[in-house]
């Protein structure tokens, strides 16, 4: 598993301060924020690039491309895989982007407007392109499997995994690189999301901005990063001694088929998929004992996961734990779903449900057990990773303990 | 003022990511120092900005080498 988010260069930072409850946002200075309605966000921290990419290299590729090859190789090289005895035309990829290279597009938009289209950089396609980070992990790893990068905004990562662990399932390849990446924090980005009414305007504090079901939530905090599975048929990985952090044994999908940004207000697409995850694994829900919850900390989403859940579960809703983890890392977007699928299996191996930080004030309806503020250790054998994006889209991840 | 020679090495350096010791006035871009098609298209854009030219494109063909390059800026400027 490899990660990057606004806690943290690697996975063992992220996790140490997802379960301290720290907040990741901060205030952007990449640029001036004076015009817009929302002057924060959850910004990666300085991280060694060299270590990964050689300056030739980075420069060929946008920041989200970078994101995503650091977070893949982090799990390539966590995994143990070595691609020199491996074969790779059994190994392939899947890491997609909600968005894609902004920082790029607008840069060579300035570039066309000022000078002509002449000035245009050659590596302006390949760097900005969703699929170049599964390209460019194939080149580096040779990666011949199947190749590609499902794009399904908020989703993203999450259906990545699924389709992924679907290939392997499927037979048309062995071991899947998984994931989702993410670097929406760029003028383009914050000013159309805030157009779309989407973003907390917390401006005064941008570590208490993210806070799902919290009744003060005024939207959610965009946020950059990436994260990166290695998925790998069961016996294999047992066959070769992998450290094994989970089993994938559902996934789910649906569409709400309402609003082009908005849920549908009973839940029923959120509830369709969590409930395709628990059909697809064959298991009753009533064994799951953490969620980690979509919650962005938006005003109508947050309630109507709250209600979805309550529809799949019955009773054992009110005995499981769910929680935000957006409240620390924000909404990584296109990566969310990667992250927070992390988040979920690291959750079972250390028996802890992570915090849903800033939840001072539950809203009315918020009536789980959210986890509010402190991390909470439990058993955890069974736990559910929901993403759920615009379009309407949603996806579902069921994971239990090997 | 650096000299032509300096300038170009300078720019070869930073776009094919390159060691300055490597940069030799025979040198060519694509077997030599790692270039490809689209980092040589480039590295053609970025001459074009520092000595503040425009290099046609039937000109760029013909600009493989580092002694090309410098050839070709001191016969246009």
């Amino acid at each position: 598993m490899g990660m990057l988010t606004p806690l943290g260069g690697d996975v063992a930072s992220t996790w140490e301060g997802i379960l301290a409850g720290r907040s990741g946002i901060r205030a952007i200075e990449h640029f001036d924020t004076e015009a817009f309605a929302t002057k924060f966000a959850g910004l990666v921290p300085e991280f060694p690039l060299e270590d990964y990419l050689s300056t030739k290299e980075a420069r060929k590729m946008d920041l989200f491309v970078q994101y995503g090859m650091v977070a893949a190789i982090q799990a390539i090289r966590d995994a143990g895989l070595d691609m020199d005895k491996e074969n790779g035309e059994r190994i392939g990829a899947a890491i997609g982007s909600g968005i894609g290279g902004l920082t790029n597009i607008e840069e060579n938009h300035q570039k066309l407007m000022e000078s002509g289209p002449r000035k245009l950089s050659p590596f302006f396609v390949p760097s900005t392109i969703i699929n170049m980070i599964a390209g460019n992990l194939a080149i580096m790893f040779g990666l011949k499997g199947p190749n590609f990068a499902t794009v399904t905004a908020c989703t993203t990562g999450t259906h990545n995994i699924g389709f992924a662990a679907q290939q392997i399932q499927l037979g048309t390849a062995d071991v899947m690189v998984a994931g989702g990446a993410e670097k929406g924090s760029t003028p383009l980005g914050m000013g159309g999301f805030a157009a779309a009414r989407a973003l907390s305007t917390r401006n005064d504090d941008p570590q208490g901005a993210s806070r799902p079901w919290d009744r003060d939530r005024d939207g959610f905090v965009l946020s950059d990063g990436a994260g990166a599975l290695v998925l790998e048929e069961y016996e294999r990985a047992k066959a070769r001694g992998a450290n094994i952090y989970g089993e994938l044994i559902g996934f789910g999908m649906s569409d709400d088929a309402y609003h082009m940004t908005a849920p549908s207000e009973d839940g029923a697409g959120a509830a369709l998929s969590m409930g395709n995850a628990f059909r697809d694994a064959g298991v009753d829900p009533s064994l799951v004992g953490y969620v980690n919850a979509h919650a962005t900390s938006t005003k109508v989403g947050d309630l109507i996961e709250i209600h979805a859940v309550k529809k799949v579960f019955g009773d054992h809703a009110t005995k499981l734990a769910m929680s935000s983890t957006k409240s620390m890392v924000g909404h990584l977007l296109g990566a969310a779903g990667a992250v927070e699928a992390i988040f979920t299996l690291l959750a079972m191996r250390d028996s802890v449900a992570p915090p849903t930080i800033n939840l001072d004030n539950p809203d009315d309806g918020c009536d789980l057990d959210l986890v509010p503020n402190q991390a909470q250790s439990r058993p955890i054998d069974m736990a559910l990773s929901n993403s759920f994006g615009f379009g309407g889209t949603n996806g579902s991840l069921l994971f239990r303990k090997v | 003022m650096s000299s032509i020679e300096e300038r170009v090495q300078k720019i070869i350096v930073e776009q094919l990511g390159v060691k300055p010791e490597d940069v030799k006035s025979e040198a060519s871009f694509v077997e030599d120092l790692g270039a490809d098609s689209l980092d040589t298209v480039e590295l053609v854009m970025a001459l074009e900005e520092e000595f503040e030219t425009e290099i046609p494109d039937e000109e760029a063909e013909k600009i493989s080498t580092v002694q090309a390059a410098v050839d070709y800026i001191k016969a246009h400027s």
